[in-house]
């Protein structure tokens, strides 16, 4: 299949031989978790029967991830923030996964869904993203970045891939802002939360918006929606990382562990 | 399937048996044998630990069948959950490291073979491999590394992590005694070599307590700069 040309491996011919094996009753389920097109969980059961012992094998999944374009005067930027709990069914496999994927020094790329279907497609646009410097010796648009992952993944729409993304950059025309997903959808706009725990993050982000923002004050609303999702969300958590994009690139702006906000804002919210 | 003794009941007349209908039964690929995997990573060590019992169902198919595979001088992978898959894929990372450093001269950093691992997994993401993953080595720097992988190749660097099927019962252990997670006023000591082992040792004594696939014996492979040593210690057999 067209994943085996992408890793253009001798191994690949296991899938060749195997890619057609149906699995009948043991289907990959794909399920929206809480929003129709916000959420996502996929359970992909791969059941083994050995006398009614099943084991079910299991991914990682669960997040909250959310990116908004902000300006300050004449200045335009777009701010990236995410959780890192990543869940495997009920059990919590990781409170350190990097969500945020450093495509290359201006442009970012967030992940929620499945993990490996995200990091490795991100990843293969990277690649892309690198051809494409090298051939045309400019660097590539974020709508082209994010068509080229769209593109990517609508060969696969059907057969279960798990990925709800959104590419952030900065480019000729100012910041750029895309959601993609193994859907298919690819749809620019100004702000954009995906995940289980988006609808909390949403709340807090269209409540909070201003028409001027300052830097300082957009990283804590940022911080500020993660922290609240992870509040209610049981499949997000751990650190809130922020990441700050603007005319010269991306900057990382802060790692926080969810539990050190929570008694932050709770002294705050005592004092004032 | 029942013989003429059961299909005639007790009394000499003929049971019925329940019709149930049509029942379809399919071929499983998959099939689960069991074993707990867990790797640490100290200031110039890592540890990779696994018990070595395999098993199917309700049986013990061996009990000396450890889950640690030596891939270089500096890595150490271990694989539980499908053992078919763990040998075929095992086979497939050596024959990898085996072509770069033929056609690259030099021996694959563990950095360089997570990243190997995790496109060489999600290749078969629509037939995965049923492993759960976690390689214990050392980086470039020398420091200790533990790379842990879900059966699609998800991936990320860790300082210890516990896989298979005693894993949701020592993680929590290591959170809080390798972490520190959990515990306030605690002096956050850096990992010492005979401690980790300790350490290591206590945890799947108690995962063997608990679990019915995790037993039998451990084997532990300690990677330092010096090369990797292999320690057997003998754990519950019931």
């Amino acid at each position: 299949m067209a994943l085996a040309s992408v890793l253009r491996s001798d191994y690949t011919d296991s899938v060749n031989k195997l890619s057609r094996f149906d699995n009948g009753p043991e289907k990959i389920e794909v399920r929206a978790a809480l929003g129709e097109d916000l959420g996502f969980a996929v359970n992909a059961s791969f059941k083994l029967s050995d006398e009614g012992i099943k084991k079910k094998m299991e991914f990682h999944h669960g997040t909250t991830t959310l990116a908004f374009k902000f300006k300050h005067g004449d200045e335009h930027g777009v701010i990236v923030a995410v959780d890192s709990r990543a869940t495997a069914g009920s059990y919590i496999a990781s409170q350190t996964v990097k969500k945020v994927i450093e495509i290359n020094p201006y442009l970012l790329g967030t992940m929620a869904g499945g993990a490996a279907d995200c990091s490795f497609w991100e990843r293969n646009l990277a690649r892309h993203c690198r051809i494409y410097e090298l051939r045309n010796k400019e660097r590539i648009s974020v709508a082209a970045a994010s068509k080229l992952l769209a593109n990517m993944v609508y060969q696969y729409k059907g057969m279960g891939l798990s990925m709800g993304t959104m590419v952030c950059g900065w480019d000729k025309r100012g910041p750029g802002l895309y959601y993609v997903d193994s859907d298919g959808s690819r749809v620019c706009g100004d702000r954009f939360s995906v995940g289980s725990g988006s609808l909390y993050a949403y709340s807090v982000l269209d409540s909070g918006l201003k028409d001027d923002m300052t830097v300082e004050e957009a990283c804590e609303l940022g911080r500020r929606a993660i922290y609240q999702a992870t509040y209610r969300d049981a499949y997000s958590g751990g650190q809130v990382n922020l990441y700050h994009v603007h005319s010269k690139g991306w900057t990382r702006i802060s790692q926080e562990d969810v539990l050190m906000l929570h008694q932050q804002y709770k002294e705050k919210a005592e004092q004032g | 399937m029942f013989s003429t003794q059961q299909a005639f009941g007790n009394n000499g007349k003929m049971k019925y048996y329940h019709n149930t209908g049509p029942v379809e039964h399919r071929f499983s690929p998959y099939t689960f044998n069991g074993g707990t995997v867990l790797a640490v990573a100290g200031e110039d060590f890592a540890i990779v630990a696994s018990d070595t019992r395999l098993s199917e169902g309700y049986s013990i198919h061996t009990r000396d069948s450890p889950k640690c595979y030596k891939l270089t001088d500096t890595t150490v992978i271990g694989c539980s959950g499908f053992h078919g898959d763990c040998l075929t894929l095992t086979k497939i990372i050596d024959a990898r490291l085996k072509m770069y450093k033929h056609s690259n001269n030099k021996m694959m950093t563990s950095n360089a073979i997570a990243a190997m691992l995790s496109t060489i997994l999600y290749g078969r993401r629509f037939f995965p491999y049923y492993v759960y993953n976690i390689i214990g080595g050392l980086d470039e720097e020398g420091k200790g590394a533990v790379y842990s992988f879900d059966p699609v190749g998800s991936y990320q660097r860790d300082t210890y992590k516990a896989g298979g099927s005693a894993s949701a019962m020592l993680q929590p252990l290591l959170d809080n005694q390798i972490g520190f997670k959990n515990m306030e006023g605690v002096q956050h000591v850096p990992l010492t070599q005979e401690k980790a082992t300790r350490l290591v040792k206590d945890v799947f004594i108690s995962a063997a307590e608990r679990d019915v696939y995790t037993g039998d014996a451990l084997r532990l492979c300690v990677v330092t700069k010096e090369g990797i040593k292999e320690e057997t210690f003998s754990l519950r057999k019931d």
